[in-house]
């Protein structure tokens, strides 16, 4: 069962990966991404990871990607046009590049052979008491830096006078 | 029956390629930072994956940090993406040769 479902969303997650980097459309790219962050979330829900599955669906599918959405039809950009001066080079540079990674990382990792592994819940609650204790002062960097960003992105879209 | 962790790194290699492959092929700005969200989500489910196999919670809260360093890091490009769109009324990363000499 749990077999099959990680197939399910395995593969649904693949393919709008695709859709997601290969459409002309940027409201179809976002919109792809969106179902690949679903399934992203269920296969953290597999490891047992139940709040990272709620936050990915909560941060990425609600938040960053709405965000995306937003400055999509802010901008009201068109759909890429093909480039104007053609330079096979650089496609062919960056299928090889990515086919590189690809193949590189699957045979790195076929030869990866752990055993299976004791479950470590990560419910809210075990999360919450690494934050506030090993993890306390990078949580708190992070905050800094989220604050940071704030300011830098308002700045960098203040119309000046 | 659980998934081994083979399953999920290869995924997760699999998916780092098609943003690997969507940065570096696309030439609109905000499909590239899609990419760049794409490759993190993969390196994310490593994480969790391998945080599974040695039985540690470390993994999940690397990843928990994983994502708001994504947050902020989508805040400030799409920000620089409005404001580079004002200059030129365009995001095609082809045209953004200001800097170059």
């Amino acid at each position: 069962m749990e077999v099959a479902v990680f197939f399910v969303a395995a593969a649904v997650a693949l393919v709008s990966a695709l859709v997601a980097v290969s459409h002309r459309d940027p409201v179809v790219n976002v919109l792809s991404l969106v179902v690949t962050m679903f399934c992203v979330a269920v296969n953290y829900a597999l490891l047992g990871a139940s709040f990272l599955a709620a936050a990915q669906i909560l941060v990425y599918a609600g938040a960053i990607l709405v965000l995306f959405l937003f400055v999509v039809m802010l901008l009201n950009a068109p759909a890429e046009r093909p480039a104007q001066e053609p330079r096979p080079v650089q496609r062919i540079a960056g299928t090889l590049t990515a086919l590189a990674v690809g193949i590189g990382g699957v045979v790195v990792l076929l030869a990866f052979r752990g055993e299976a592994a004791a479950p470590a819940a990560g419910s809210g609650v075990q999360i919450g008491r690494q934050l506030v204790g090993p993890y306390l002062f990078a949580f708190e960097l992070i905050s800094v830096l989220l604050l940071a960003a704030l300011v830098g992105a308002l700045v960098l879209v203040k119309r000046k006078h | 029956m659980a998934i081994p962790t083979n399953y999920y790194v290869i995924l997760a290699a699999l998916l780092f390629a098609i943003g690997a492959a969507g940065v570096l092929l696309r030439r609109s700005g905000i499909s590239i930072l899609l990419g760049i969200e794409l490759m993190l989500n993969a390196v994310n489910l490593t994480l969790v994956a391998f945080g599974r196999q040695h039985g540690q919670l470390d993994g999940q809260v690397f990843v928990f940090f994983v994502m708001a360093v994504a947050a902020a890091e989508v805040a400030v490009g799409l920000a620089l993406l409005v404001a580079i769109f004002r200059k030129q009324q365009s995001i095609d990363v082809d045209r953004l040769n200001v800097m170059r000499w």
